[in-house]
């Protein structure tokens, strides 16, 4: 497809949403809703704006971001660690390897009840949450990367003589490092998801904690408001770190 | 020989937490025994309440794959056979696609109150988008000869979607169905941990409100336990079905 033709069915596809946002005002302002369940997104704006008039709304947009990122990072950074000394290894491969099999189908939020006992509804029950649950994709994803590289390359770091160390950091990790940014994207995805889950358990502010209490006491704009930035912070994040990826894996034959 | 050095490590670890807890005498409202803990889980399933709880689970994770996965096929299916359309879509699904299933639970909650169908709703939606997307990717992928097949016998859509579109894609998404299973049993859960007042979820935490740790890690292991088998025996229907159909 031509640059051209490409970009005008992308307009061609923006017209649409707001065609259906359009049709969607419409539907509202003619009241063949009731605003309770469903207000037009004329009233979702205004409670945007107010909310960030206000600030209570971007400090709770930072709030969950802020979360998000931090659980993210601590997973990212033991699940990589954890996951080069499995797959480097074969007998911690085929020792500890079906253990995390097991433990792997089991539901992240299914630990929730075990972090607020152990932690009580704070704070570090949410990061703890998070960790947790984005442990599983990274620690995965980078076993299976590390275990994957190719035997010729393993052939050259012996004729070189490389130590262990330098092997892990010369030859394994780049040629894992395709698999080890894709369990970083998945594993973001279930830390934005966890977050909305433990900040909805704990109410400790963020916007998990906003759309809940606005479902509770029945101010619907401001439930919307804060659904449509959490679909925003995924959008925007995830977005992100394929541009961060495809940079990383400039050097990678398509 | 090598499943049962995979299992050395786990019983290792059980064995060393029950002596520890034994010697030690630890009186916690956090851990518990292992010993204590398979009592728990036996009596949950003697007395019936930890598999009422699992059929209350799965009949709301069921509910929510049959209407998710239906609606995303049909999605997937027009998106697939009708180009245009999906690239006028686009924008739109891509802005949809990456609210979190989780964020839905208040507009749910707020819609229907708690039971059944906010839980069924919820799991809807996280199942719709993958089975869409993977039901237009696998009808991408059919091999274009059998539609050439299809012109040349001058079939009409109906007849093209029924002779070739869907055997031909049927086994990517049974694939696709699979993966939206263990969505559907995960969003299920999130669910009652949350938020709503049923099925396993909630037994998990009640029993941690009530400072029941061995019933908690009873639940928690049963939670596992039917991630696993569902995975196992999807696992096993899609090698038996399509053991018959090359690698496409």
């Amino acid at each position: 497809m031509t640059a051209d033709k490409r970009a005008a069915s992308v307009a061609a596809s923006v017209a649409v949403l707001l065609l259906i946002i359009a049709g969607w005002q419409a539907v509202a302002s003619k009241g063949l809703i009731s605003p309770v369940f469903l207000p037009g997104p004329d009233r979702i704006y205004a409670a945007i704006v107010k909310g960030v008039e206000r600030g209570d709304l971007v400090a709770q947009t930072g709030e969950t971001i802020r979360r998000m990122i931090l659980g993210w990072a601590l997973a990212s950074v033991m699940g990589v660690a954890i996951g080069a000394v499995i797959g480097v290894s074969e007998a911690a491969r085929v020792w500890v390897a079906p253990m995390l099999e097991f433990v792997r189908p089991l539901p992240a939020s299914a630990i929730a009840p075990v972090a607020v006992v152990i932690f009580g509804l704070t704070d570090r029950m949410v990061l703890f949450l998070i960790a947790f649950g984005a442990l599983w994709p990274m620690l995965l994803t980078t076993i299976h990367g590390f275990s994957n590289v190719h035997p010729r390359l393993r052939e050259v770091s012996r004729t070189l003589a490389l130590g262990e160390l330098a092997y892990v950091f010369k030859i394994a990790l780049p040629a894992a490092t395709p698999d080890i940014l894709g369990g970083l994207r998945l594993g973001l995805t279930v830390a934005l998801i966890l977050t909305v889950v433990g900040e909805m358990i704990t109410v400790q502010g963020g916007l998990g904690a906003r759309i809940l209490l606005g479902a509770r006491s029945f101010r619907s704009a401001d439930l919307f408001a804060g659904v449509a930035l959490l679909g925003a912070i995924g959008l925007v994040s995830n977005g992100l770190l394929g541009l961060a990826e495809s940079r990383a894996l400039r050097w990678k034959p398509r | 020989m090598t499943r049962l050095r995979g299992l050395a490590l786990p019983l290792a670890l059980v064995l060393m937490w029950q002596i520890g807890a034994a010697t030690f005498g630890v009186q916690s409202d956090t851990l518990s025994k292992p010993s204590d803990i398979a009592f728990a889980l036996v009596a949950g399933l003697g007395d019936g309440s930890l598999l009422g709880a699992s059929v209350r689970t799965l009949a709301a994770a069921g509910g929510g794959l049959l209407i998710g996965a239906a609606l995303g096929v049909l999605f997937g299916l027009a998106f697939g056979l009708l180009p245009p359309l999906s690239r006028l879509m686009r924008v739109t699904v891509e802005t949809l696609r990456p609210i979190p299933a989780v964020a839905i639970l208040p507009i749910a909650l707020l819609a229907f109150g708690f039971g059944y169908r906010m839980e069924i709703a919820i799991v809807a939606f996280a199942c719709f988008f993958p089975m869409m997307i993977l039901t237009e990717h696998a009808i991408g992928q059919i091999a274009p000869r059998l539609m050439e097949v299809a012109r040349v016998l001058r079939l009409t859509v109906a007849q093209r979607v029924a002779k070739i579109v869907v055997p031909a894609s049927f086994p990517r998404i049974f694939v696709a169905m699979r993966l939206a299973a263990g969505i559907a049993l995960i969003v299920a859960v999130t669910v009652e941990v949350t938020a709503n007042p049923m099925g396993l979820g909630y037994r998990l935490m009640t029993a941690a409100q009530s400072l029941r740790p061995a019933d908690m890690f009873a639940t928690l292991i049963w939670v596992g336990f039917i991630g696993w088998a569902l995975n196992r025996a999807l696992l096993a229907v899609e090698a038996r079905l399509f053991a018959h159909a090359p690698e496409a």
